[in-house]
């Protein structure tokens, strides 16, 4: 069984979200149930995949025994199978904790929305764990359909916000597509490892070139690259909480790997930092991308769409750290996909929480929260400790790598740029921090006055947001280990 | 005196003629011991305990509780630190060539003993001081307290500076509920000034700075003699002090002191333990393991940096005394008071003389004793009469004779005059700058402690001596309560003793001067 | 002048795609009318897929369908020597009834969405929506 893992993967919630469907019509209560263990059953086989590729390194899956490059292998090495066990992790943790908020929002569609999780959660691990060019479209676009459809399931702005999503999340799907067709061309082939090997040859070639433009533009879209973010605040905000704490963690981060897994594998490391002198104006895009959110972010008086405009910040964290060309910038890039996962996952659960009980999220909402909901604010003071890069946190240790990158590759831009962000992420926070600190109305003394009642979230709330509140920490301690063990071998040797 | 003769006792050793420094400690072992980590956790996890007690006399109970029993781990540990040794404790390596990791030397072992020695005496007068104001949220305030110690345990047995930077970094966001504890307007401008300056020059100084000591060198441990040398040119090493200097803002050095006044609409115990003990001794504890062990002062030497060092510190030292001077609300003028004499300490350090950096390091304790009464006694002052400007204060000696009189104790501590302990610190200061050839500093000292005098000594006279007439208070005595003076009362003792004895914290002092020549 | 002819005629198909493609982006961003967005996007996307099947043609080459395959058994099968320059490529013809699948459905959720929009504002027209969302 344990050799079919790759396959279970994808396979397990697919059919899942089936029987999701069929459960929807019939009897509710069973689709939540379906739910957990399909996404059960995905974590355990990433798990399992993940200790497989430590010990014995990278795993070749032929999905119906056909070799490529005719047939669609299934390729997992340190790089992705890291972010294997992230991916369902995430999706687990969410669903119990927004149990309440689907039950509440939309107790009608319980089974469309749960089946459209489940499909969401098969495409973003079908992205992860292929090997084809072609098939990474198709997942691709699986995974962004249902996203279109769960992000539109919400206010009133919320269809027409996931339709804008939809234009350009079409476009950029399209647009590497694109690539993937003028590499087909030039090689013919669609395997990825494939494709590496027959390029070196090639690299001189225009349509070699024009392919590599076309995909990363394509995912840059995808993953919201300033300035091609504008989907992606209003897409998020008038979502439900129950689906941006999905799609906000995991979305982007998977595009990136998709951009990491292009640069170190597709096209290697010598085309992009050597033959391509790309590295310095990428590294200044990303640059502007994390100036611009954290700016955009202070304009913002809606705790929402300011954590929107932090996770385009982020982007640009990662997209930097990639193209910066060393060894150090690329481990952070990868720690970051990690870590931001979890952070944002951190914050949104937050804001679920929120949403939940107060019924709004701007900044009027949050008075006095610290009272009245301790351990979810709690929580935000670790999530955001955690993006602002304090240590014992794990922000702080990416955060470490991708400076450590900057300053080895003496772009201090770059450096500038991340402090800056951390600062203005101070200042982001603590804003929130001090209105939910201090009181509705004018402060009395409060002579041993009576405090406010505790109106905390529901315990099925609180316990995988306290969860993940106490992973940032545990993921900062054990930094160490996992750039030692997995990242190390993640990124190729031949990046200095 | 007496405490030459301490001085050569403990050293035992013949001074080196050529470089003054005392010749090499003989026996340096390394202990691996989990006591550092518990010093630092047991306050940690006193925490949960404090939230759920319900009544408040099992909650301030438990403090104590936690309190001798990190105050009990730090002294268990000290024989062996007088004796040579050092305790240490990895718990994680999260970088490679950088792990959290503990270790205990003289130096953190001095300003461990402080704080956690402090701490006891500290919930004692909180527990009179908030009892009697009947503040708020008391058990909040006792959990971040207890938080804050063991941030500033952990600062103390920090091996390296990422788990320094770690540990700072905790301190100010715990200290945050506890500046803005009235939750007013107010509290709420000095909290963003608070966190704004600290925050600020952490992030932005101290974190590229420690990236680049860390891509320069492979390491960030503490060495006796740092681990900078020959690795960068000397405008890179030039621009690491800058950011290191300045980037620990709790240090109060100026231009980056302005948090400090600010920070004072906090109730006085958070004023008197963390401002004048614990958040500020953190800052000026990093600045001095900063010169220590990561420059250290063959660099600091070869490189000239003490001029700068000096500069900086006597400006602070001399600017900050002169606003005191203007200042009529108390505990704004302890805050500035506090700013020079933090100065003192990196100014002892930056004279790079052994009898200098002994003044420095001895003045961390000295200051802390002296500073924490003068608080104490604002705070009695403000519990038993509500008045906080000293103009309020006419005639208020006959009123609270105790308070008062140890008020002019712990300022004779202050000023630097016997019997408080203060005069064994700036003696070993100017001695220090006599033998660094700094006669300048030694005019910087003299002047410093006139304006000391003249700040101070207004207070205690309006206090005691004023006419009858004068007087804004009745006759009769009636001091703060029996929690609030019996601490000061403590404090004030201690500060005394400490000038005859100055016990073990002068030995450990010079054990830190010894083990610097000691490579 | 004759080289960019000669340009133009070799790579005629990638001058069509590229046409074509830009017809439906200016729809997608300048037209008003959510469906004619929407079609524009469809556009986009056929244009992709045309490209995809131009570039497996060659010239005087048959559909790659092998004639009477079926007929044939045992040891047979399988042998059938091909000579494939007689042939089209077929897998991007494969590889775009998946991308045509995944464009339909596209269609069918952006127009899902349009009409969640068209229940909520009664108008398919932007400026309008956008009009109606300042009001609020």
């Amino acid at each position: 069984m344990s050799e079919h893992y790759p396959a279970l993967l994808v396979t397990v919630p697919l059919l899942s979200a089936l029987f999701i469907t069929i459960a929807g019509w019939l009897k509710k209560g069973l689709c939540f149930p379906i739910a957990v263990a399909a996404l059960s059953v995905s974590l355990y086989s990433s798990l399992g995949l993940l200790m497989r590729i430590l010990s014995e390194g990278p795993v070749l899956y032929l999905l119906g025994g056909w070799p490529p490059p005719w047939g669609i292998a299934y390729y997992v090495d340190h790089l992705n199978g890291l972010i294997l066990t992230v991916v369902p992790l995430v999706a687990l943790l969410n669903l119990i904790a927004t149990k309440k908020v689907v039950e509440e929002e939309f107790p009608e569609k319980i089974g469309p929305f749960y089946a459209l999780y489940v499909l969401m959660v098969t495409g973003l691990l079908g992205i992860l764990v292929t090997g084809d060019a072609f098939n990474l479209y198709v997942l691709l676009e699986i995974a962004s359909l249902t996203g279109y459809g769960l992000l539109a399931m919400g206010e009133d702005r919320a269809p027409l916000s996931s339709l804008n999503y939809l234009y350009m999340g079409t476009i950029g799907a399209c647009f590497y597509l694109l690539g993937v067709g003028y590499l087909y061309i030039v090689t013919g082939s669609l395997n990825m490892l494939d494709i590496s090997s027959i390029l070196p040859s090639l690299y001189q070639s225009r349509a070699v070139l024009v392919a590599f433009i076309l995909c990363m533009v394509g995912l840059w879209i995808k993953m919201a690259f300033f300035p091609l973010h504008a989907w992606m605040p209003n897409a998020y905000t008038f979502a439900s909480s129950a689906a941006t704490s999905l799609v906000a963690p995991l979305m982007t981060k998977v595009m990136v790997y998709v951009m990491i897994r292009l640069i170190l594998t597709v096209f290697t490391p010598k085309f992009d930092f050597t033959v391509l002198a790309v590295k310095g104006p990428f590294v200044w895009l990303a640059v502007l991308a994390i100036v611009a959110g954290a700016v955009l972010a202070l304009a913002e008086r809606n705790l929402k769409r300011m954590l929107t405009y932090v996770i385009v910040a982020e982007v640009g964290y990662m997209v930097g750290g990639a193209w910066l060309g060393n060894r150090d910038g690329m481990t952070g890039a990868i720690l970051h996909i990690v870590n931001d996962a979890f952070m944002t996952l951190c914050v949104f659960l937050v804001v679920g929480n929120i949403v939940y009980k107060v019924k709004g999220y701007r900044f009027e909402n949050l008075k006095g929260l610290c009272r009245t909901m301790p351990f979810t604010m709690g929580a935000f003071v670790v999530g955001a400790l955690s993006i602002i890069g304090v240590p014992p946190t794990c922000g702080f240790f990416s955060k470490w790598y991708l400076l450590s990158g900057a300053i080895q590759a003496g772009h201090y831009g770059f450096v500038a740029a991340l402090l800056f962000s951390s600062l203005v992420n101070v200042v982001l926070f603590f804003r929130v921090i001090e209105i939910s600190y201090y009181e509705p109305r004018g402060e009395s003394h409060g002579h041993g006055a009576s405090s406010p009642a505790l109106n905390e979230a529901p315990v099925s709330m609180l316990v995988p947001l306290l969860m993940v509140a106490a992973g940032l920490i545990l993921l900062g301690l054990y930094t160490g280990d996992i750039i030692n063990h997995v990242i190390r071998f993640a990124v190729p040797a031949s990046l200095s | 005196m007496p405490y030459r003769q301490v001085f050569l006792e403990v050293l035992g050793q013949p001074v080196s003629r050529e470089s003054g420094w005392p010749a090499a400690i003989k026996n340096m072992e390394t202990i691996t011991s989990i006591k550092p980590l518990l010093a630092v956790l047991v306050s940690l996890g006193i925490t949960p305990v404090l939230l759920s007690s319900a009544k408040p006399n099992v909650r301030e109970a438990w403090t104590f509780v936690a309190a001798i029993a990190k105050f009990a781990l730090v002294a268990s540990m000290l024989p062996a630190v007088l004796n040579g040794s050092e305790i240490v404790y990895t718990v994680a390596e999260v970088i490679p060539g950088v792990a959290i990791k503990f270790r205990v030397d003289a130096l953190g072992m001095f300003f461990a003993l402080v704080a956690s020695s402090l701490w006891i005496v500290t919930s004692a007068y909180s527990i009179g001081y908030m009892r009697g104001l009947k503040e708020h949220d008391q058990t909040k305030y006792f959990c971040y307290f207890a938080l804050a110690l063991s941030a500033a345990i952990g600062v103390a047995f920090s091996a390296n500076l990422l788990t320094l930077y770690l540990f700072y970094e905790m301190l100010s966001f715990v200290t945050y509920p506890l500046v803005t504890h009235h939750r007013d307007e107010e509290a709420r401008r000095s909290g963003r000034k608070y966190l704004l300056y600290i925050v600020g020059t952490s992030i932005g100084f101290v974190l590229p700075a420690m990236l680049i000591c860390y891509n320069l060198s492979g390491t960030l441990e503490f060495g006796k003699q740092g681990f900078l040398a020959g690795t960068g040119s000397n405008a890179l090493m030039e621009l690491l002090l800058g950011l290191l200097l300045f980037g620990f803002a709790k240090a109060a050095i100026m231009p980056f002191h302005s948090w400090l006044p600010a920070a004072m609409v906090a109730p006085t115990p958070v004023s008197a333990l963390l401002h004048a003990v614990a958040v500020v001794k953190v800052g000026v504890f990093s600045v001095v393991r900063v010169l220590t062990g990561v420059f250290g002062t063959d660099l600091l030497r070869s490189l000239d940096f003490s001029p700068f060092i000096l500069l900086v510190a006597s400006v602070t030292i001399l600017v900050g005394s002169f606003i005191a001077l203007s200042q009529d609300n108390l505990k704004r003028l302890l805050a500035f008071s506090t700013i020079a004499q933090l100065s003192y300490i990196v100014l002892g350090v930056g004279l790079l003389s052994p009898k200098g950096m002994t003044g420095g390091i001895l003045h961390i304790g000295m200051h802390a004793f002296g500073k924490i009464t003068l608080f104490f006694c604002a705070g009695a002052i403000a519990v038993a009469t509500g008045r906080k400007n000293i103009s309020e204060m006419v005639g208020i000696g006959r009123r609270m004779p105790v308070t008062m009189a140890a008020f002019f104790i712990a300022s004779l501590s202050i000023i630097g005059m016997p019997p408080g302990g203060g005069f064994l610190s700036k003696w070993y200061l100017l001695l220090g700058s006599i033998e660094a050839n700094q006669l300048p500093i030694v005019l910087v000292l003299l002047l410093s402690s006139l304006l000391n005098a003249a700040y101070f000594m207004p207070i205690v006279y309006k206090a005691f001596f004023c006419r009858p007439e004068e007087s804004l208070f009745e006759n009769g005595v009636k001091e703060a309560p029996l929690f609030c003076v019996v601490p000061l009362v403590v404090t004030t003792l201690i500060s005394v003793i400490l000038f005859f004895y100055p016990q073990p914290f002068f030995s450990l002092a010079a054990l830190v001067v010894k083990g610097i020549a000691g490579t | 002048m004759s080289d960019f002819f000669s340009l133009l005629l070799s790579k005629y198909n990638y001058w069509i795609y590229i046409t074509l493609m830009m017809i439906g982006l200016y729809a997608m961003i300048a037209k008003n009318n959510l469906v004619k967005k929407i079609v524009g996007m469809n556009i986009f996307q056929t244009a992709i897929i045309l490209f995809y099947i131009s570039i497996g043609a060659k010239k005087g080459a048959t559909i790659p369908i092998i004639e009477h395959a079926h007929e044939r058994h045992g040891s047979e099968a399988g042998s059938f020597l091909v000579q494939a320059a007689n042939y089209i490529n077929p897998l991007p013809h494969v590889l775009m009834l998946t991308a045509i699948v995944v464009s339909v459905a596209t269609l069918g959720v952006a127009l899902a969405l349009a009409i969640r929009i068209y229940n909520r504002y009664k108008t398919l027209e932007e400026d309008e929506i956008l009009s109606q969302i300042r009001k609020e």
